[in-house]
């Protein structure tokens, strides 16, 4: 996902501006929105009869003593809603209690993720990066207003009140009034041009418990993902696409589908044809009934083991230079040994439990979408060019996601464009919802792009590290995207070379380099962690190996490298202690052979280490069986939700490791539901212990950075137990067995 | 016309025989609460209880529950143990995306009501059919074993 890498120079400013726009707002017709039922969540506040204090654009205190939240970013599991409510929370001192958080609506000119310049979405780890200030300032701003209402009303100092959730007091007078006591005369007192954040000693809510928002709704089926939008009148829509990438619609027979009850309208669409019915289960029976004649004159047709053998020749070429210092040439011609080897990773499909969706309405005013929203500014461009509408006639609902892992982000807006294009062919005559059923999912593409590494390391006599050479082949997320501009720079997709050309080991003479092969024409996507989903294994699995060549410790081995790098260090020695490095592994059950295993990594800005523990039994079968995790984000602004995070990408990553492989043959997809495409079950996950290291630096990712190190500290758990390191994912047991 | 019993209701849908109980439930009944997940019994996100089992609704024709007991997500809380395992789930912050767990729920519910103290062994037997993309099973075995302490 876009990264640090695209930062806003002028985020003081823009807090300034949106300040200005909102401040001070008195909204007597605007309340709390109508409790979940079964109506469809919308943007805009149901009218109701109680006055709210709305000093910005992301705080609404209502006479109720309800504190409304307005986040930003999606939540598609990672805990923003939680976490964003907790920043703006924390400044207002709410009763977390009565907190309660707001999807926002698509607005860059208020809602502008502060890393993206003036695009609004979620990604790159960043939601609370970028909100830090931000909601730390609209909190305080709402607080500061209670407070002089407080002060006006008692006719005492603004300095003698205190706030304490949800509680405004006057000590000496012993007087005291709620938040919503306070509402209406905080909307009329003026915006102070500055105020004071708490110091971090002082925080009640951050660092400290604060339960998850929705974890009432997400357990008792009240929770609104897209899938469950009804609207009157409303069609499902199921497509037929194509077998293979590339491949057009010649024409099509839909007599058979139209005969199916409830099928109302077949249309072709860019992508396919789509059957739409008044009903899901109609809909899939009338494309199951369709017959397409598809134009494959210019599909791709190369499958995985094909596109690998290229990947492996271009390997043999230099590449476009992607980082370069010191002399590489010179420090392997002076080289006492050579250490070599090449690492392969397959296309994985994200594979959220929803899979993709969306619902898309024309009215009056222009369409209104019901989504979990993740590029909200791409999604608008896109269907105002589709409808010739003005972005902002695009009203968006962000709803929950059902996971996302990168794939609600697509570049090009395809499952929302595809919506969109349906409710065109019917000439928006009914709100469409698109359903792609799990097929349909699991073979659009959208991949995380399949990669060849290829490695090579320079050692003098005594076994130091004098030169290191990193060559990746792998298909360009960015090339062709609207976000090639800002971070393909000559000819180096940045989140293609990521944890590779910024390898923070001390090493004198180092080139990466890249090439990205334009004609695989499979559509490849971000994926949870991107670029570090296979730079981490390809880096800290060589390094590994490169300690063991030198008969290093591998921990030593990378403290001695990480000198300069305090942070890789911390969580490093943080890691190594909680997992008693230094102490043997117990030995397992007789025939099976034990390892443990450790990476570490930077992903986002934020440090995570960790040790894995496996066993290895004599028929190469992996068992991981626990994983110690330290972690370095900054100011932990929800410890268990870091927790959380991390748990869950140690099962994520280990799904991938274990597991993941999209695979093509002649062009085709050949997994098309959990069957082919394993996901990890709960039998498999391992004991997590997550160690948090602290840290007064800003807040930084946690969604991702827990994915990278799990597969490298597995793989190197897995060369300890068997001398043996996986150079190919997912790992293989029959290249194990005894 | 089929008559089935959801929730303690009888409720009339006018579908083809074929069709799941799952969008009967979804799409007929406005009971969203039981997600879609892959159609073919291989997620375990859309597991409703019949007859007080455990049945993946996306691949059971709705003609072959006629006349016997639903019980979805939206009514866990109704029974005694439901209550205990929504409680610890909410206590431990097991969700992340959210979208499998009333499957997971519906899983240990079940699991609980036959085995008021399940081992890990237990559990993973018992759950290894419900996938968690977000990988929560860490926090869905410990929400399990508190559920069944309350219980006691």
């Amino acid at each position: 996902m876009p990264n640090r890498n695209i930062e806003n120079a002028s985020r003081r400013n823009f807090l300034q501006g949106a300040a200005g726009l909102t401040l001070g707002f008195y909204l007597p017709a605007i309340a709390a929105p109508a409790a979940a039922g079964k109506a469809a969540p919308s943007a805009t506040p149901a009218s109701a009869d109680t006055p709210t204090f709305a000093p910005n654009a992301f705080l609404r205190v209502g006479v109720d003593n309800s504190v409304t939240v307005i986040a930003k970013h999606l939540e598609m599991g990672q805990g923003s809603y939680t976490g964003l409510a907790t920043i703006l929370a924390e400044e207002l001192d709410a009763d977390w209690k009565t907190v309660r958080v707001e999807g926002a609506p698509a607005d860059a000119t208020r809602y502008n993720n502060l890393f993206w310049g003036p695009a609004q979405g979620t990604g790159g780890s960043n939601a609370m990066a970028n909100s830090w200030d931000q909601l730390r300032q609209a909190g305080a701003t709402g607080r500061a207003m209670l407070v002089s209402a407080a002060a006006r009303r008692w006719k005492v100092p603004a300095k003698e009140i205190t706030v304490r959730e949800g509680i405004v007091s006057h000590p000496p007078s012993k007087r005291r009034l709620h938040f919503g006591e306070l509402a209406e005369a905080a909307a009329s007192e003026a915006v102070p041009a500055k105020v004071a954040l708490k110091d971090p000693k002082d925080f009640r809510l951050v660092g400290k418990h604060a339960p998850r928002k929705d974890s009432v709704d997400k357990t008792n089926g009240r929770a609104i993902f897209t899938q469950d939008i009804q609207l009157p009148g409303m069609r499902v829509a199921v497509v037929a696409h194509p077998p293979r990438f590339g491949a057009t619609v010649r024409g099509f027979d839909a007599k058979a589908a139209r005969r199916v009850k409830g099928v109302t309208d077949v249309v072709q669409i860019p992508t396919g044809v789509a059957v739409l019915a008044t009903d899901t289960w109609s809909a899939k029976k009338g494309r199951d009934a369709l017959s397409v004649d598809w134009d494959e004159s210019r599909a791709f047709r190369l499958g995985s083991e094909e596109i690998l053998a290229r990947y492996r020749e271009m390997a043999k070429l230099p590449g476009l230079v992607a980082h370069k210092s010191g002399d590489a040439d010179q420090a392997f011609a002076a080289a006492a040994s050579i250490v070599k080897a090449a690492y392969d990773f397959p296309y994985l499909a994200h594979a959220a439990m929803e899979p993709m969706d969306c619902v898309i309405q024309l009215n009056a005013q222009g369409c209104e979408v019901w989504n979990g929203e993740q590029m909200h500014t791409g999604d608008q461009s896109q269907l105002a060019g589709i409808f010739g509408l003005k972005p902002e006639q695009v009203k968006i609902n962000m709803l929950y996601a059902g996971g996302s892992f990168g794939r609600r982000a697509s570049t090009d807006s395809d499952y929302v464009v595809e919506a969109a294009q349906i409710v065109k062919a019917i000439g928006g005559t009914a709100p469409v919802k698109l359903v792609w059923l799990r097929e349909d999912d699991m073979r659009a593409g959208y991949y995380r792009p399949m990669f060849h590494h290829a490695l090579e390391a320079a050692l003098d006599a005594n076994g130091k590290l004098t030169g290191w050479r990193h060559r990746l082949v792998g298909q360009s997320i960015l090339a062709g995207s609207p976000f090639e501009s800002m971070m393909v720079k000559d000819g180096i997709d940045k989140v293609s070379v990521e944890g590779a050309d910024n390898l923070p080991y001390a090493i004198p003479n180092k080139l990466v380099d890249l090439h990205s092969p334009p004609d695989i024409k499979v559509p490849v996507l971000w994926w949870r962690s991107v670029g570090s989903s296979h730079t981490a294994y390809a880096t800290e699995v060589f390094l590994d190996l490169v300690a063991r060549s030198a008969k290093k410790d591998p921990v030593a081995l990378r403290l001695e490298l990480l000198a300069g790098h305090p942070r890789h260090a911390g969580v490093l020695k943080l890691a190594a202690e909680k997992s008693d490095w230094a102490t043997p592994l117990k030995s397992g059950a007789p025939g099976s052979r034990r390892g443990r295993g450790v990476a570490v990594h930077e992903s986002f800005s934020s440090y995570v280490a960790q040790v894995a523990e496996v066993t290895v039994a004599a028929d190469g079968s992996i068992k991981v069986d626990r994983v110690v995790c330290a972690v370095d984000c900054g100011i932990a602004i929800n410890p268990d939700n870091i927790r959380s995070q991390v748990e869950g990408a140690v099962g994520f990553a280990l799904s991938a490791a274990l597991h993941g492989e999209i695979t093509l043959k002649d062009g085709v997809v050949v997994q098309g539901n959990f069957d082919g495409y394993q996901l990890l079950r709960i039998d498999e996950m391992p004991k997590v212990e997550v160690h948090i290291l602290p840290s007064s630096e800003r807040p930084t990712g946690i969604g991702e950075p827990g994915v990278p190190p799990l597969a490298p500290a597995v793989a190197n758990a897995i060369a300890a137990a068997t001398g043996k390191y996986p150079t190919r994912l997912p790992f293989r047991a029959e290249e194990f067995r005894v | 016309m089929i008559q089935i019993n959801v929730n303690g209701k009888l409720r009339q849908v006018d579908v083809s025989p074929d069709t799941p109980l799952l969008w009967v439930l979804r799409d007929s009944l406005g009971l969203t609460g039981t997600k879609y997940g892959c159609g073919q019994a291989l997620c375990g996100v859309c597991t409703v209880h019949v007859d007080g089992a455990p049945l993946r609704a996306c691949a059971t024709p709705v003609s072959a529950v006629a006349g016997r007991k639903i019980t979805t997500i939206e009514t866990a809380d109704q029974s005694r143990v439901g209550k205990a395992v929504q409680e610890a789930w909410r206590t431990l912050d097991v969700v992340q995306c959210g979208y499998c767990q009333s499957g997971q729920i519906m899983n240990a519910v079940a699991l609980l009501g036959r085995n008021r103290k399940p081992s890990d062994a237990d559990i993973d037997n018992a759950m290894s059919g419900a996938l968690c993309r977000c990988a929560t099973y860490v926090r869905i075995r410990a929400a399990i074993h508190l559920a069944a302490k309350s219980l006691a």
